[in-house]
C-alpha cells in the first residue's frame, strides 16, 4: 500500500506541476489574471506531495519491504537502521526521488516565503520551476520508478554498496542535493525575470537569499563529501578530481560567481545580463553533473546503474532546458537596460575579475571533465586526472584568492588606486614576510605550488580580516562578518591543502605483531590482530598503540569484509591532534604473520574542512544579516500600523 | 574615463583571459592527459620512460611475486598479444589478483618495467575498469579477447 500511495502522490504532483505551468501561462499570457490566485496553493501542495512520496520510500526502506524492487536490490534486513534510512538515496531511483523532492519543496518555499518579487515575476518564476520539475517527474515516472514491485518478493535484499555504509551517506547526499537542486530556484528566477522584463536591483535582492541558501548547502555537501572520501577510501587524499567530484565543483564555482554578481546587481544595479546568465549557467551545471553521474557514462561509486536509455533521457532534458533558457536569454536580453556605470578602480571591477576567474576555472574543469568523453567518441581512450587539474586550477585559484583579499578593501563605484594600495599595505607586508619565512624554513623541501599556497594563505588570511580594521566591531553589520569569515575560511582551507601536500609524511611497512614503527615523531606499537563481527560484516582489526610526547592512545585500523554484496573495505584509523592527523590503514597479510600497514602524518590537514565549514558559516551569517533587516522593517511597519 | 572605453578595457581583459585559458587547457591536456595503453600498444607504439600513462590488461597467472619487504609486488600484465612487467609498492586493492583485470597508473622506467603508483582493480563484483569493457581473458591459454 505504501508503495502505491507514494507512486500516486508522485503522479498527482506531476499533474499539479502541469496545472501550475498552465495556470501561469493562462494568467500571464492569456490575460486571465484571476487564475493566478491558484498558483501558490498548487505549488505548495506539489511540494507536500513530493515530500510525502519521499517519506513513503523512506518508510519502505526502514521496514525492509522486499516486495519493492528498489528495496530488494539495494537493502538488506540485517543492516543497521541508519543505513536502511540513508540507503533510501544510496541508489539511482531513490536519489532521483530526492532530487525531485528538493525541487518540489524548493518550489513550495518560493510560493510560501517569497515576498520581495512583484506578483507577475513571482508567478513567472513559479511557472518556470513547474516547467523544470515536469521534466524530472517524467524522468522518474517513465524511466526510474522507485516504487516498482517485484513478484515473488525475495527472502532478503542484495544489500547496499559497503563503501556507502557510513554515516556520511546520511549527510552528504541530502546537503549536496539541497544545494545542487536549490540552484533551480535561481534558474527559475532568471527565467521569470526575463519573461516579465524585470531584471533589476529589486530582482537581485529577491534572488540573493535563495542563491545564498543553495550555496551554503552546496558548500557543506562538498566539504562533507571530501572528508568522507578522505577517511573511507583509505587513500589519504581529500580530492581526487574524479569526474563526479568535478560535477559538484562546477555548480559551486558558478554559484560562487553568481553570489558575488548578484550582490553587485543588488547594491549597485550593474552586471544585469551577466547575473541572469550566471543563474542559468549555475543550474545548468547541476544538470550536466546529474547527466554525468546518473547516465552511467562514467564508472564510479556514484554511478549506480549503466542504462543508456536513462542517459539519453537526461541528455534530452538538459538540451531542452539549457537550450530553452539560452534562447530566452538571447531573445529578451535586448530589453534589459544597461546597468549603472562604475569606474575602473572600484569594488565592481574586483568582483568582475572574481567572476571572470571563477568562470575560467569552471570552463577549464569542464573541458578536462568532458575531454575523455569526446576523445572516446573518436576511438582514443584518455584519462585526464589530477596533474591536469592541479596545473590549471592551482595557479588561477591563487590569483583569485589575492583578488578576493583586495576586493573588500576597495570602495563601490569609484576609489583611488593609491588609497587602495595603502589599505593593502599590511597584507602585502605579511605576504613579503611569509615569502621570506616559509622560504627560510622549507625552501627546497616543498614544491612551488604548495610554497605559493602557504604564502598566499598567510597573506590572504590577514587580508580578509582587514575590512574589520578600525571599525566599530559592535556596529559592523552581520553580513560583513559573514563575508570576512567566508573569505578567511578560503585562506584556512588553502593553508590546509598546502600543508597537506607540502609536509605529509608517509610510511609503508609490513609489520609483525610486537613490532614498533617510528615515523614523524610518533611511535606505533603494533600489538595484535583480532577478528571482529558487526551487524552485516566481519573484520580483521589491528590494535596499535600510538605514542607521541609520552602520551599513548590505542587505535584500531580495520579491514572489513561484507558478505552482501561481497566486498572488502578499509576502515582507516584516524587520530586528530591540533596540528594534524595520524592516518593508519591496515592492508593485507603480506606473508606468514606480517601485515601491510600504511601510515601518514598529515600536518594541519583538518584545516581543509574547517575552512569549508567557515565558508558555509560565513554564508549563513550573511543570509541572516540580510534577511534580519527585512524582518525588522516588516515588524516595525506592523507595529506602526497597530 | 568614458564608460565606453572602460567597457572596452573589461571586454579586452575578458578576451585575453579566455584565450589564455584556452591555450593553458590545450597545453596542459597535451602534457597531462594520460593515454590508455594495452601491452600490445606499448610494444608497437613505444612509450617514453617517465611519461604518465594508464596500462590496462590482465594479471598473468603465476606471475605475481611479493618482494621481501612485504609491500612491493611484481607482476606481468598481458592483453594476449604482448606482456609487460610491472611493479607496485603499496596496499593493492583487495580484488587485485592473478587472472583478474587491472588498470595501473604510472610510468615506465629505463629498463622497460612499468612502475605503478596506483592500481585500479574491480571495486566489487560488478565493477570493471572502463577501459577493459567487454574484454575476456582465458586463464589457461592467457588469451584475451577484445570487445566484439
Amino acid at each position: 500500500m505504501i508503495a502505491e500511495a507514494g507512486l500516486a502522490a508522485l503522479w498527482f504532483a506531476a499533474v499539479l506541476a502541469l496545472l501550475q505551468l498552465f495556470l501561469v501561462g493562462m494568467g500571464l499570457a492569456g490575460g486571465k489574471g484571476e487564475v493566478l490566485g491558484a498558483v501558490r496553493p498548487v505549488a505548495i501542495l506539489q511540494g507536500v506531495l513530493t515530500a510525502g512520496a519521499f517519506v513513503a520510500l523512506i518508510s519502505l526502506f526502514l521496514r525492509s519491504d522486499m516486495s519493492v524492487l528498489l528495496v530488494a536490490t539495494n537493502s538488506h534486513s540485517a543492516k543497521p537502521w541508519l543505513y536502511k534510512f540513508a540507503g533510501t538515496w544510496g541508489n539511482h531511483e531513490g536519489s532521483m526521488l530526492l532530487w525531485v523532492t528538493v525541487m518540489g519543496v524548493a518550489g513550495a518555499a518560493v510560493a510560501l516565503f517569497e515576498r520581495a518579487l512583484k506578483r507577475d515575476a513571482h508567478m513567472a518564476t513559479l511557472g518556470a520551476q513547474a516547467a523544470i520539475s515536469l521534466g524530472f517527474y517524467a524522468f522518474l515516472l517513465f524511466s526510474s520508478n522507485p516504487f516498482a514491485r517485484i513478484s515473488p518478493a525475495p527472502a532478503d535484499g542484495q544489500g547496499l554498496n559497503p563503501l556507502l555504509q557510513d554515516p556520511g551517506l546520511a549527510f552528504h547526499p541530502p546537503t549536496l542535493y539541497l544545494g545542487y537542486v536549490g540552484l533551480s530556484v535561481a534558474f527559475s528566477f532568471a527565467v521569470g525575470s526575463l519573461l516579465t522584463r524585470q531584471v533589476d536591483a529589486a530582482f537581485a535582492r529577491a534572488m540573493r537569499p535563495w542563491v545564498l541558501a543553495a550555496w551554503i548547502m552546496l558548500t557543506l555537501g562538498i566539504t562533507a563529501g571530501s572528508y568522507w572520501a578522505y577517511y573511507e577510501l583509505g587513500w589519504g587524499g581529500w580530492w581526487f578530481w574524479d569526474p563526479v567530484e568535478n560535477a559538484s565543483l562546477m555548480p559551486w564555482l558558478a554559484a560562487t560567481a553568481l553570489l558575488h554578481s548578484v550582490t553587485v546587481l543588488a547594491t549597485r544595479d550593474a552586471l544585469r545580463a551577466w547575473t541572469v546568465m550566471l543563474a542559468v549557467v549555475a543550474f545548468s551545471m547541476s544538470m550536466v553533473g546529474t547527466f554525468l553521474v546518473r547516465s552511467g557514462i562514467l564508472t564510479s561509486v556514484h554511478a549506480f546503474a549503466v542504462d543508456p536509455e536513462r542517459g539519453s533521457f537526461i541528455l534530452a532534458l538538459l538540451a531542452l532546458y539549457i537550450g530553452g533558457a539560452l534562447a530566452l536569454f538571447g531573445w529578451r536580453i535586448g530589453t534589459v537596460r544597461e546597468g549603472a556605470p562604475f569606474e575602473l578602480v572600484s569594488r565592481e571591477t574586483f568582483l568582475v575579475v572574481n567572476n571572470l576567474l571563477l568562470s575560467v576555472i569552471l570552463g577549464l574543469v569542464l573541458i578536462g571533465t568532458l575531454y575523455p568523453l569526446m576523445t572516446e567518441a573518436f576511438g582514443h581512450k584518455v584519462s585526464v586526472g589530477a596533474p591536469y587539474f592541479d596545473r590549471i586550477a592551482g595557479p588561477i585559484a591563487l590569483i583569485l584568492l589575492i583578488v578576493m583579499a583586495a576586493g573588500p578593501l576597495t570602495r563601490w563605484r569609484r576609489d583611488q588606486a593609491r588609497a587602495v594600495a595603502g589599505r593593502m599595505l599590511i597584507p602585502a607586508g605579511v605576504a613579503l614576510a611569509a615569502v621570506v619565512l616559509v622560504g627560510a624554513l622549507a625552501w627546497g623541501r616543498i614544491g612551488l605550488l604548495p610554497y605559493c599556497g602557504l604564502v598566499v594563505a598567510l597573506a590572504v588570511g590577514v587580508g580578509s580580516l582587514a575590512p574589520l580594521w578600525k571599525r566599530n566591531l559592535r556596529r559592523t553589520p552581520l553580513f560583513t562578518y559573514g563575508m570576512v569569515i567566508a573569505h578567511l575560511g578560503c585562506a584556512v582551507s588553502l593553508a590546509g591543502m598546502a600543508c597537506d601536500s607540502a609536509f605529509t609524511i608517509e610510511k609503508l611497512v609490513a609489520a609483525r605483531p610486537g613490532d614498533t614503527i617510528e615515523t614523524a615523531g610518533w611511535t606505533l606499537r603494533f600489538q595484535r590482530i583480532l577478528p571482529l563481527a558487526g551487524d552485516n560484516w566481519t573484520a580483521l582489526q589491528a590494535d596499535v598503540i600510538a605514542e607521541r610526547n609520552g602520551r599513548a592512545v590505542v587505535i584500531h585500523p580495520q579491514s572489513r569484509f561484507f558478505a552482501s554484496p561481497p566486498t572488502t573495505t578499509t576502515e582507516a584509523a584516524l587520530l586528530t591532534r591540533w596540528n594534524g592527523q595520524l592516518y593508519v590503514v591496515l592492508g593485507q597479510e603480506a606473508d606468514a604473520g606480517r601485515w601491510q600497514m600504511r601510515i601518514w602524518w598529515k600536518p594541519f590537514v583538518t584545516l581543509i574542512w574547517l575552512g569549508g565549514i567557515m565558508i558555509a558559516l560565513g554564508g549563513l551569517l550573511a543570509l541572516i544579516g540580510r534577511e534580519r533587516r527585512g524582518w525588522l522593517m516588516k515588524w516595525r511597519a506592523r507595529r506602526a500600523m497597530a | 574615463m568614458k564608460a565606453k572605453h572602460q567597457r572596452l578595457i573589461l571586454a579586452l581583459a575578458a578576451l585575453v583571459a579566455i584565450i589564455g585559458a584556452g591555450l593553458l587547457a590545450v597545453s596542459a591536456l597535451k602534457d597531462e592527459a594520460a593515454y590508455f595503453y594495452a601491452p600490445n600498444d606499448v610494444k608497437t607504439k613505444g612509450v617514453k620512460p617517465g611519461k604518465a600513462i594508464r596500462l590496462g590488461g590482465m594479471v598473468v597467472k603465476g606471475s605475481l611475486k611479493r618482494a621481501a619487504d612485504g609491500v612491493t609486488i611484481d607482476f606481468n600484465v598481458t592483453d594476449g598479444k604482448a606482456t609487460v612487467p610491472a611493479t607496485f609498492s603499496g596496499i593493492a586493492p583487495d580484488l587485485f589478483k592473478e587472472g583478474s583485470g587491472v588498470v595501473a597508473e604510472g610510468a615506465f622506467d629505463r629498463q622497460g618495467r612499468f612502475v605503478a603508483t596506483n592500481l585500479l582493480a574491480k571495486h566489487d563484483e560488478r565493477y570493471m575498469p572502463r577501459e577493459l569493457d567487454g574484454m575476456t581473458y582465458n586463464e589457461t591459454t592467457h588469451e584475451m579477447k577484445a570487445a566484439p
